[in-house]
């Protein structure tokens, strides 16, 4: 099976390469053979959520050419992955492009959606000996839809002592340029987020959005409080 | 009232709900407990999603034919012997309300819960002609007694104030020398009350839905209070927003159960009044004349627009109750007597964008209030509509922003220059880094740093695209 990895921005420009690099195996441990179009950018999140889609537009018929010839587009991230399903509100007058924006939108799908659905995997055979809490991202679990693949696999993880996030369906505060825009609520957010987090008391914040986790990750470091975040992508390579 | 709660800064208003520790307490507690008995309560009808559809199908047919359905009420109200007043602007119904008002003479007005008397500012418009106005409405009582203390909640509007501060009001207003025990203030704001709804000569109440095929309107409360106002006084004047209309019963039945578990986890509120006119010959109660005053206020502007799905509200205040920008700012913070998400897009479509346009962007759109909304309306999707607007149609978006924005999907659109971003970015924030963090930034990233770290950007042999081009050449 031929899988195209949209990295996403934030796993190309601000992480080392952990997460790609993470992806990229596990999809090959499980039979994939992955490519990965050198001429992707990013999904036009920030654009769109501004308003500004007329510049989305140029953006997604970029991403839409990029991966025009993938069969299975698989990124790790939720919110990215939504974004693409998002492409063809953007071409509703435009039916070249709608359909265009249609077919990458059948194909595209979050890293364990695309494990748990398409590959009809539920243990990736990791280890990780930590005690750890998962952050569900709206974006995945409410538009996307998904929240069982992670947990499904998550569970099969040796030596994961895993506890349920309380309040695990509030936001952590991100929001993309929110957190820019209303430093102030954004903080009071990703406190109380962080908070829950501590009620764990995890050692591991698990998370399957960077945006999410460079929010939640930041205040933890600001803070110098002793958690470690990592990506699924990381939890499901580790062995 | 009218719509806006007052002159201050946004930002300003937002920093006093944060640092009002009590608001904040009561604010996440009551939204624990009415999502949570939303929750249970929506699980005893069966499939929600279905409901939600339905509801979402009887909103919207209602709306695309919004003139027949008013045309029909407004037939049957005065077959029935009611009047039925179409007012254009608030000033047009608060004329027409004090009209009927001065015919009676009337001195001392008794209201039940309505947000659209709220909206139009009727009580200062009656005020001014020398009535008395006289919330019944519990919370909104409160917050009468309390020098017109604006809500902050659409159904529970004494949200933020605690059991303290309404003891407080009570002896400083009104003489109470009993304990906070709830009991005993409820029963000192009966017995206050109830003078007030025999003295009274008009009751005044919202409207729930009004029901098109029998002229009739309904009414949820669950302290019977709507009862009282719509049966003492000998005239009824019900002030209605024009959208807030169902074509029969059949529909009626459906909002309502939705509505009484939406907003407060109830299968049904206390109270569900249906009122079809006047009292008739040989009725025992109700009023001698009734008065259906529908307001439009800038609504049918709405219909028609990529917006027109905002006037399906049933005003359950849902999305408010799972809202986590709400949760930490409070309801004042909106400066609207509509707050929350669904305050967000209503206002701006009410006034304008220079008024409110900080509310658009006072979201993460997390998309918490369009999975809760029992009527579907795609409340982020209308916050991002929003955006666009004031960023394509208004020119109302910062220059800085906008040239930020043209220069990301630049980049983005052109792998090129975007390689060429990447590959400098993370000299230019060099100077910024500290043990792997960044800690105050420059420009657009100090904002971002201002409370949280930001990781140093991926350079050289440690990124994602060096690993694969190494490893296409078969190292690893």
């Amino acid at each position: 099976m031929k899988v195209s990895l949209f990295l996403t921005c934030l796993a190309d420009v601000v992480y080392p390469a952990s997460v790609g690099k993470s992806t990229v195996e596990i999809l090959e441990r499980f039979g994939c053979e992955v490519d990965f179009p050198k001429k992707q950018t990013c999904c036009g999140q920030p654009a769109f959520n501004s308003g500004y889609h007329r510049e989305t537009k140029d953006v997604a018929k970029h991403m839409i050419n990029v991966f025009k010839d993938a069969e299975y587009v698989v990124s790790p991230s939720g919110s990215c992955t939504t974004m693409l399903h998002e492409y063809p509100h953007l071409f509703e007058d435009d039916p070249e492009w709608k359909q265009k924006a249609e077919e990458l939108k059948n194909k595209s799908f979050e890293l364990t959606q695309f494990l748990v659905d398409v590959l009809n995997v539920k243990d990736v055979n990791a280890k990780l000996n930590a005690k750890a809490t998962y952050h569900t991202s709206c974006h995945m679990t409410r538009l996307l839809g998904v929240t069982e693949a992670p947990m499904t696999l998550l569970k099969n993880v040796e030596g994961l002592q895993f506890t349920e996030l309380p309040h695990k369906e509030q936001c952590c505060g991100f929001g993309g340029t929110f957190s820019v825009k209303m430093v102030p609520i954004s903080e009071q957010m990703v406190n109380e987020k962080v908070q829950h987090i501590e009620d764990t008391d995890s050692e591991v914040l698990i998370g399957a959005d960077l945006g999410c986790l460079m929010n939640i990750g930041g205040r933890i470091n600001r803070q110098g409080k002793p958690i470690k975040v990592m990506h699924i992508a990381e939890v499901l390579n580790s062995r | 009232m009218a719509i806006k709660t007052g002159d201050e800064n946004f930002f300003t208003r937002v920093d006093k709900g944060i640092n009002n520790e009590f608001m904040r307490k009561a604010v996440a507690t009551a939204q624990g407990r009415i999502d949570g008995r939303r929750r249970d309560s929506i699980s005893s009808l069966g499939d929600w999603e279905e409901w939600r559809n339905h509801a979402e199908e009887i909103r919207q047919h209602t709306l695309e034919n919004l003139d027949f359905y008013l045309e029909q009420l407004a037939e049957n109200v005065e077959k029935r012997g009611g009047k039925i007043f179409f007012a254009e602007t608030a000033e047009e119904a608060n004329e027409y309300i004090k009209n009927v008002v001065s015919s009676k003479n009337a001195k001392k007005i008794i209201k039940s819960k309505s947000m659209v008397t709220e909206e139009i500012s009727m009580n200062q418009a009656l005020e001014s002609i020398g009535c008395d106005v006289v919330e019944s409405d519990l919370g909104e009582w409160i917050l009468q007694l309390d020098d017109h203390d604006p809500p902050s909640h659409i159904v529970v509007p004494a949200l933020h104030k605690n059991r303290e501060q309404i003891r407080e009001t009570f002896e400083d207003k009104r003489g109470y020398k009993k304990t906070s025990n709830p009991e005993e203030m409820a029963l000192f704001a009966r017995e206050q009350l109830r003078k007030d709804f025999l003295e009274a000569e008009v009751g005044i109440t919202g409207c729930n839905f009004a029901v098109a095929e029998s002229g009739s309107i309904s009414l949820v409360t669950n302290e019977g209070n709507a009862r009282m106002a719509t049966t003492i006084p000998k005239t009824q004047i019900t002030v209605m927003g024009m959208e807030r209309i169902v074509p029969t019963w059949e529909e009626l039945d459906v909002l309502v159960s939705m509505l009484a578990r939406s907003a407060v986890g109830q299968k049904l509120t206390s109270y569900v009044t249906g009122l079809t006119g006047p009292k008739d010959e040989g009725d025992v109660d109700g009023p001698e004349e009734f008065h259906l005053v529908v307001v439009d206020n800038g609504r049918s502007k709405i219909l028609g627009t990529q917006f027109q799905s905002a006037l399906q509200c049933i005003r359950c205040a849902a999305c408010i109750n799972v809202c986590p920008v709400y949760r930490h700012i409070g309801g004042h913070s909106y400066g609207s007597i509509y707050p929350g998400p669904i305050g967000a897009v209503l206002n701006p479509l009410l006034g304008d964008y220079d008024e409110w346009k900080e509310l658009p962007y006072a979201s993460t759109l997390c998309s918490a209030c369009t999975d809760v909304c029992p009527v579907k309306i795609p409340l982020h999707n209308l916050l991002i509509e929003h955006r666009r607007m004031m960023v394509e149609q208004e020119g109302k978006a910062p220059f800085a922003e906008k040239l930020a924005m043209k220069g990301y999907a630049f980049a983005a659109s052109s792998p090129s220059i975007y390689n060429m971003g990447t590959k400098t970015a993370p000299s230019v924030m060099g100077p910024y880094s500290n043990n792997g963090f960044i800690t105050n930034g420059p420009g657009p990233v100090k904002l971002w740093t201002d409370i949280r770290d930001l990781p140093e950007l991926s350079k050289g042999k440690d990124k994602f695209r060096t690993w694969f081009e190494n490893r296409d050449k078969g190292g690893n």
